[in-house]
């Protein structure tokens, strides 16, 4: 009778909710990335991938050269010259020279400063972002995780330029849409697909650790806070276990 | 050496003597810790109330060294919170101590409030203990509320929209009452600068006063116990509850071991998990607030969500506030409201136990319904659990009284 009340407790509980998910970003087509920010090598990458092809207008005003040349083990003189482009000194923060006035009157936006998508977005989704570019049947370009971003494919050149391949599919209501079955890629890029999966990857590993820096740090110092805390209630136990035999 | 240490330990009387003079020093504690008489059957549930103390040392601190980074302005408040995660020497330690402990403190209080809804630690004598821990609960909603605004993300500045709006619903006063809320037409760098007054200053103050008295007020009946039996009325020849064990030693070395455990977790989020797949800290308040843009869903942080989902679930918005204002309001009156003759679910016999448990369902179900997109089955199911809300407390005050009863035992068991 108990085991029943209690099973039927749970089962209320833990009802499904439709729609009921605490996700970074949602959108449609967010694949996992892999991407994994204790791999230097990986970190290296795509800071090379990024202030190559993304600092031209995306900025990363709360970090700085010196703190990430510090996390991802590159010397002074690796940073000052292969990705410094600009005249900023070590210890600047990646800011970009591009005025936001000026490029909003280009782009119609102002292409935000990116030291935190990592947080809001997520590895995931930046990775998704990267690889869903393709162009569409008026020759733009558009996007299956952000459509109609006003972003063109910077990495074009890498990926190459993919094509969608729709199919009809009915919905509930009975209506059918064209919905993209999958991409074609029309015209080869420098980099074979794997090799774009990779880059692509560097990037939102890159951008991961952007968004908070202390995370390569604080899993580390955790292990250790916790084993001490093992520690220290185990003997807390055995003193409280002392101090209460007289009770009864 | 054995000499020394006598000597030395002679001065340390000497001068507990000279401050006992003074100052009523031993009498406190032998008054308030080795003088306290607690009932020994504490179990699991009677550990929330001293770690919700250490969880408010814990914000305090980390407060105290948070708030010298931090700046208070609509144009450097987001920055300042990012210096502080990159520049200040562990000041990602000391923020997400800060997150952690807020949203850690309501899973305490919330668990210390339903260990007196499973004991009836509200009922006479103890009304006013609870009346106080009622207050201490609605302060501490208010500075987690007035805390969420600092770090001028967009969750912050669009969830204190919505919530200072809720005001503007209360007719004629309504409109003038946000705006002097807001100190400005618009959320702007006058109300982050208020927030942060009442946040550091205004409500831990009142806090501190309410804890104080909610304090005084336990000692003065001492605990109640998972029998809701009274141990002052078993005494020995010397006066002495024959339940009764001092606070101290024994309940503070049980104490400090739950504090060891709930440190274990306590960690495990603030090291491993800090934002909790978005419930402690949220996606979107990583974006810059900006009046401009509003977010695709704006929901508040999960601890307001039971309460969110209540204002949802009523189509009028007056009726709403005031639906979601009396879902608080009305569990001041617990005390009144359980009439029944014994305090602990264990003999109040199974109506209770049902009821509670569509209670906490209720509860929990709203809690997730509030944080989701709102469809419209959503808003039906919310419908009905705010109905199993509020008829928790009406069944309870005419059941309570008529319902059969087990026979308490004379002796607290174990």
């Amino acid at each position: 009778m108990k085991k029943l009340a209690i099973t039927l407790f749970l089962a209320v509980l833990l009802l499904p909710l439709s729609s009921l998910t605490v996700s970074a970003a949602g959108g449609a087509g967010v694949e996992h990335s892999g991407a994994n920010i204790g791999d230097t090598a990986s970190l290296q990458r795509g800071a090379k991938w990024y202030v190559n092809y993304c600092m031209g207008c995306h900025s990363i005003s709360y970090m700085r050269y010196n703190r990430m040349a510090r996390d991802l083990d590159l010397s002074e003189d690796m940073v000052m010259e292969n990705l410094v482009f600009s005249n900023a000194k070590f210890a600047d923060t990646m800011d970009i020279a591009m005025h936001p006035d000026q490029s909003k009157s280009w782009f119609g936006k102002t292409p935000p400063d990116l030291s935190l998508i990592g947080r809001s977005r997520g590895a995931d989704w930046l990775y998704s972002y990267l690889r869903g570019f393709y162009r569409d049947e008026n020759g733009e370009w558009n996007n299956t995780v952000l459509p109609n971003a006003s972003m063109p494919h910077v990495l074009w050149t890498l990926q190459g330029i993919q094509t969608p391949v729709y199919r009809q599919e009915t919905d509930a209501s009975g209506f059918t849409h064209e919905v993209i079955d999958h991409f074609e890629l029309t015209t080869p890029g420098t980099q074979s697909p794997d090799e774009y999966k990779e880059t692509a990857r560097d990037i939102a590993a890159f951008l991961d650790y952007a968004g908070e820096p202390a995370k390569l740090k604080r899993k580390g110092v955790g292990v250790w806070v916790i084993l001490f805390l093992v520690l220290f209630t185990l003997i807390a136990y055995l003193l409280k276990a002392e101090y209460w035999r007289d009770v009864h | 050496m054995a000499k020394a240490a006598s000597s030395l330990s002679k001065k340390a009387n000497a001068l507990l003597n000279w401050f006992d003079d003074r100052l009523p020093v031993t009498a406190f504690w032998n008054n308030v810790m080795t003088g306290y008489m607690a009932p020994k059957n504490f179990n699991f549930w009677y550990y929330m109330g001293s770690l919700a103390l250490l969880v408010l040392v814990i914000q305090i601190f980390s407060g105290i060294l948070l708030a010298m980074h931090y700046k208070p302005s609509a144009a450097e408040a987001f920055a300042s919170v990012e210096y502080i995660m990159r520049d200040v020497e562990w000041g990602w330690l000391i923020r997400y101590m800060h997150t952690t402990g807020a949203s850690f403190f309501f899973i305490l209080i919330y668990l210390h409030m339903f260990r007196s809804l499973l004991y009836g630690s509200h009922k006479a004598p103890r009304e006013l203990l609870w009346v106080f821990g009622m207050f201490i609960y609605v302060a501490l909603m208010a500075e987690a509320f007035l805390g969420y605004i600092l770090p001028w993300g967009q969750m912050s500045y669009w969830g204190a929209q919505v919530i200072i709006n809720l005001f503007g619903a209360i007719p004629k006063i309504g409109e003038p009452l946000t705006q002097w809320i807001r100190g400005d037409y618009f959320i702007s760098d006058a109300t982050l600068n208020r927030f942060f007054a009442l946040h550091v200053i205004a409500v831990p103050l009142a806090l501190l006063g309410l804890i104080l008295l909610h304090l005084v007020a336990l000692r003065e009946n001492g605990s109640n116990n998972p029998d809701g039996i009274e141990i002052k009325k078993n005494k020995d020849a010397d006066g002495k509850p024959l339940d009764g064990i001092p606070f101290h030693p024994y309940y503070t070395v049980k104490d400090i071991f739950g504090v060891g455990m709930f440190l274990i977790l306590f960690s495990f989020v603030l090291f491993l998990w800090p934002e909790a797949g978005g419930l402690f800290l949220e996606h979107d308040n990583f974006i810059p607030a900006d009046p401009l843009v509003t977010p695709e869903h704006i929901k508040p942080v999960w601890y307001f969500t039971p309460f969110y989902a209540i204002l949802k679930a009523v189509p009028d918005k007056l009726l709403g506030v005031l639906t979601m204002g009396a879902s608080v309001a009305i569990l001041f009156f617990l005390p009144w409201l359980d009439r029944s003759p014994v305090k602990s679910i264990r003999y109040k016999g199974t109506w209770y136990k049902v009821l509670l448990a569509l209670f906490t369902i209720a509860f929990i179900r709203l809690g997730l319904l509030g944080m989701a997109e709102g469809t419209p089955a959503q808003t039906w199911e919310m419908r009905i659990w705010t109905l199993v809300y509020f008829m928790f407390f009406v069944l309870l005050f005419f059941m309570s009284p008529r319902a059969k009863t087990k026979p308490e035992p004379d002796r607290v068991t174990h």
